[in-house]
């Protein structure tokens, strides 16, 4: 049984830079690789995808991360978890494969499914209500319903020897967990150290965010090299501490302070952090640098698992209809609230909701505090709910018809119309959920 | 002097619910953010953007603070009409608290 395992983070979300991963399978010298690839909305997309071909709806950026990974991890003996799979991991597998046997690579591929519950949900709409606001799941137009599901089924799917686990949705620290599980003996009930494990799951998971990414303002918080930012690693140890480091060479920054931030971010209750595998106390851990770019973790608990899992649902909210135009020089914002004024006129008859910002006065809070001064341009920002594609377009329609028919000097416009799908989420009684692993090879 | 000058903070977001942290950049400052920036100081500071009530928890060990905001997303990052749905830029709101 191994003392240590080093796990590294090479994605964060779906859309996150391809090369940080490729810079850890290199140069990391890691035994596990992890792209987190899956927020909230990514799923529902997914599924849309899915639902007019049967053969997508995993990660549209799969292959090229696969693609360019493969060769190292193989040759670096470095297995891969991720949740590319999103709403299709069979499918997902099976790609994996096709691109292993184009590179003429021998590998195992374990995908991880039954996080998809749409039929249960389906059935049970009328019954079931969503968690923020109590309304019955009937109320929406459900297209995709997730569970997110725990560590077990990986280190099932570990278990087997793949090379590859691709999962659609699983809680994203349980993705970091399960290898520790596996590779530790950990048991499921181990709750402390289950706990720790969370912990260092929690702080690599949005990869960048730790090594100096969403943290820079350079004043306060000077980073160097954001341009090649280094993804996270972190050594694991069996009594569940870690240390989380960086490649040497690569852009950014560990520290306590980028540690603070991403141990704290999204936490909904810092005492009580809900897992499928645990519910982990974060006010128990401590930090200490122990050397550059080197941040010690210890502590953390755990204290049992939760008896429901939680469920994110996709659901047909509305289309987005937005239009964009800026003004600049003299009286500026007069203009741009001339336009306003004009814009709200046209549109209040035909949407309930619209909604205009006045981009580099006011659009990003509600308030700018005691900020004072008047600004040399502004652009104004209008966007307004509609049932259809046609109704949302008319927003940009009206707003690029400023050019002849608003205030002086208008230039810039641009319009846009997307199909909203809103997430709302649910309680299921993990009872309900049976994880599969099936196995491909090439 | 402004929050911005000896604390940073990072913004993150459940549904309709803001979370922002809220760290010293020097520990021993720790003990002065807890007595001055409290839950009710941050709710009438943030009285425009956060409709529910705020919870702040303690975490003397790594000595920083985090609020989390009930009800404060416009409905939340997936139907809110707002440009920043998530409120990714909101931990600078808190940073501009008079201190």
């Amino acid at each position: 049984m191994k003392q240590k395992i080093r796990i590294g983070c090479g994605a964060g979300f779906s859309g996150d830079r391809t090369e940080p991963a490729v810079v850890l399978a290199e140069k990391g010298a890691l035994d596990y690789l992890v792209l987190e690839c899956l927020a909230e909305r990514t799923i529902a997309l997914a599924q849309k995808r899915k639902m007019t071909d049967a053969t997508k709806g995993y990660d549209p950026l799969l292959e090229k991360r696969i693609t360019l990974l493969l060769p190292q991890l193989i040759k670096n003996n470095t297995r891969l978890i991720t949740n590319m799979g999103a709403a299709n991991p069979v499918e997902a597998a099976k790609r994996i494969i096709e691109i292993a046997e184009n590179q003429k690579l021998k590998i195992k591929v374990a995908a991880v499914t039954g996080d998809d519950v749409l039929p249960i949900i389906n059935e049970q709409a009328a019954a079931m209500k969503e968690s923020e606001n109590n309304k019955p799941l009937s109320d929406y137009n459900i297209i995709s319903a997730n569970a997110y599901i725990g560590a077990e089924p990986i280190v099932q799917a570990l278990e087997s020897g793949a090379h590859i686990i691709i999962t659609g949705r699983v809680a994203d620290p349980s993705l970091f967990l399960a290898p520790m599980l596996h590779e530790f003996g950990w048991k499921n009930n181990d709750y402390d150290l289950l706990g720790k494990g969370t912990v260092t799951g929690h702080l690599l998971e949005c990869a960048g965010q730790v090594t100096g990414g969403y943290f820079a303002d350079d004043v306060m918080k000077k980073v160097e090299g954001l341009d090649k930012l280094g993804h996270p690693f972190a050594d694991i140890y069996m009594d569940g501490s870690s240390i989380i480091g960086k490649v040497d060479g690569t852009g950014g920054v560990v520290n306590l302070q980028t540690v603070k931030e991403q141990l704290l971010y999204e936490v909904m209750n810092p005492q009580e952090y809900y897992t499928p595998d645990v519910i982990a106390d974060f006010t128990t851990v401590h930090l200490k640098e122990v050397g550059v770019d080197q941040v010690y973790i210890t502590g953390g608990t755990g204290a049992g698992k939760p008896s429901a899992f939680k469920v994110s649902l996709g659901y047909k909210a509305f289309y987005l209809g937005e239009g964009e135009i800026s003004y600049a020089g003299a009286a500026a914002y007069k203009r741009a609230q001339l336009a306003a004024v004009i814009i709200r006129k046209r549109l209040e008859l035909h949407f309930k909701e619209i909604r205009i910002d006045f981009i580099g006065v006011q659009s990003m809070h509600k308030s700018t505090f005691d900020h004072q001064g008047e600004p040399y341009e502004v652009r104004l920002r209008v966007a307004a709910k509609a049932r259809n594609q046609e109704d949302a377009a008319l927003v940009g329609e009206e707003v690029e018809a400023l050019y002849t028919n608003g205030p002086a000097g208008g230039g810039g416009a641009r319009k846009y119309v997307h199909e909203v799908i809103g997430i709302v989420s649910t309680l299921i009684d993990r009872n309900s959920i049976f994880p599969q692993v099936t196995i491909f090879e090439s | 002097m402004k929050l911005f000058e000896i604390a940073h903070s990072r913004a993150g977001d459940k549904g309709n619910t803001l979370m922002l942290s809220l760290i010293p950049y020097n520990e021993t400052d720790y003990p002065r953010l807890c007595s001055t920036v409290t839950a009710e100081k941050v709710k009438i500071h943030l009285k425009e953007i956060v409709q529910g009530q705020i919870i702040r928890y303690e975490l003397p060990n790594i000595s920083a603070l985090l609020f989390v905001c009930y009800n404060a997303l416009s409905g939340g990052v997936t139907t809110s009409l707002a440009l920043d749905t998530h409120g990714k830029s909101l931990s600078y709101a808190l940073l501009q608290m008079e201190i």
